[in-house]
């Protein structure tokens, strides 16, 4: 419209946030982490294919939510440091080891960030394990969810989740539970990404919209 | 771990609460907890009663500010008394939704309360209705709100079927609201559920430590 185009859209000014759902769950023998791929500056979606999972070593992969900047550095200097210390030990790291890396970050820098990252893989020590650095605390769990469309399922993570989950129940599990959440929470959406790690190794997956589960409104 | 959690800043004693009416076949059941809280952190009442009768086969469940919503149900409770002695008919679910609507909408500055209306009336069997804070007005088969409820849109959205059975129902709406009580700090207590059907009001009243416990409890 004449005389608007000097204003700049929106949301070049606002702040990228990967407003987003992201769940791990430990299985019997390794971890099923998900995501979805919205990234929004505001009310527009910059990015509708992000890929949010982001490995830290061959089979230890981060979920991130939070500040997209943020949560992105984070998860490249811990990628870093792991590489660091896996040479220096000569084997494959911990999960532990990555978490608390991440943890450290986090808390250091705790007025300055904006970031939650889950951290799930598996080592030979523990198998799989999930670990949640919120605020900069270290927290195991058998299975955590975090970002803004969380909220909406954790009455459905409650009551479906059962100790001793096969592979097939916890992938399942993890698409059921990100596809209510991007049904209802508006910073969520796009396609789901699945990283499965086992002691064989980390297999990823993408599930388009159209192939997500559908309930009863749909 | 939520992003943005909207500020509501209520006047006196909120609800912060969990609310909910879901239609089965044959009827609905409407049910609520029981806390009200000041300012999030003190418990003022533990057994409160948010399920309000408006007419005989009329409840509705209040959200928000406690005051706010007393006083609306008072006036709405006496118009729908007075309308159904000049219709000389029990009032329709949805004359009753209207009625807190029009309160609702017409307030909307000074308002801050939001409803759900359950019942059954013989023109179109059992309904619900939910009407918002501003005074929006829209008919669904099930409706959940309240603080607790952000928690459950998944659990709901996944387990609701239409056409449930009353038993269904009932293990559909006692475990959401289990589900909800267990992760929002201003919702608990006991859970009151009313089930209204062509034949009547069944009150059902679950003490906390008798609701469904889930994988870690």
């Amino acid at each position: 419209m004449l005389g608007e185009s000097s204003i700049q859209p929106e949301w070049l000014s606002e702040e990228v946030k990967t407003g987003t759902t992201i769940i791990a769950i430990g299985y019997e023998g390794g971890v099923v982490l998900g995501s979805d791929s919205r990234v929004s500056a505001g009310a527009s979606v910059v990015n509708r294919v992000m890929n949010k999972l982001s490995p830290l070593h061959d089979k230890i992969y981060c979920a991130l939510s939070g500040s997209a900047a943020d949560a992105q550095t984070i998860a490249e200097i811990v990628n870093y440091q792991l590489d660091v210390h896996s040479i220096e030990v000569g084997e494959d790291p911990l999960v532990r080891s990555a978490a608390t890396l991440v943890k450290n970050i986090s808390y250091k820098y705790k007025e300055e960030l904006s970031a939650h990252l889950i951290v799930a893989g598996w080592d030979r020590r523990a198998g799989g394990q999930v670990y949640v650095t919120l605020d900069g605390l270290l927290s195991m769990q058998p299975f955590a969810v975090g970002g803004s469309g969380s909220s909406y399922i954790y009455g459905f993570v409650d009551a479906e989740y059962r100790k001793g989950m096969t592979k097939k129940e916890s992938q399942e599990f993890v698409v059921n539970a990100l596809t209510l959440a991007m049904g209802r929470d508006g910073s969520s959406g796009g396609v789901a990404y699945l990283v499965t790690i086992d002691q064989e190794g980390a297999v990823e997956r993408c599930i388009p919209g159209n192939e997500l589960p559908t309930f009863f409104d749909q | 771990t939520m992003e943005e959690r909207p500020n509501h800043q209520y006047k006196g004693v909120s609800t912060g609460t969990t609310i909910l009416a879901v239609q089965f076949n044959g009827g609905v059941i409407i049910a609520s907890d029981s806390r009200a809280s000041m300012g999030g952190s003190y418990v003022s009442s533990k057994i409160i009663n948010k399920l309000i009768q408006v007419h005989d086969r009329i409840f509705c469940c209040i959200a928000g500010s406690l005051a706010d919503a007393q006083a609306v149900t008072k006036m709405a409770k006496f118009q729908l008394s007075f309308h159904s002695i000049q219709m000389e008919s029990p009032p329709l679910v949805k004359a009753a939704a209207s009625v807190l609507k029009e309160l609702c909408y017409n307030n909307r500055e000074d308002l801050q309360a939001g409803f759900i209306t359950a019942g059954w009336d013989k023109k179109k069997g059992a309904q619900v209705y939910t009407v918002s804070m501003g005074g929006m007005l829209i008919s669904q088969p099930f409706t959940i709100g309240g603080s607790g409820s952000t928690y459950i849109y998944g659990y709901a959205d996944a387990k609701y079927k239409p056409d449930m059975s009353r038993e269904e129902c009932l293990q559909f709406t006692t475990n959401a609201l289990a589900l909800a009580i267990g992760r929002d700090n201003v919702s608990g207590g006991v859970a009151h559920l009313v089930v209204i059907t062509e034949d009547g009001v069944e009150h059902v009243l679950i003490p906390g430590d008798k609701l469904p416990k889930f994988h870690d409890e």
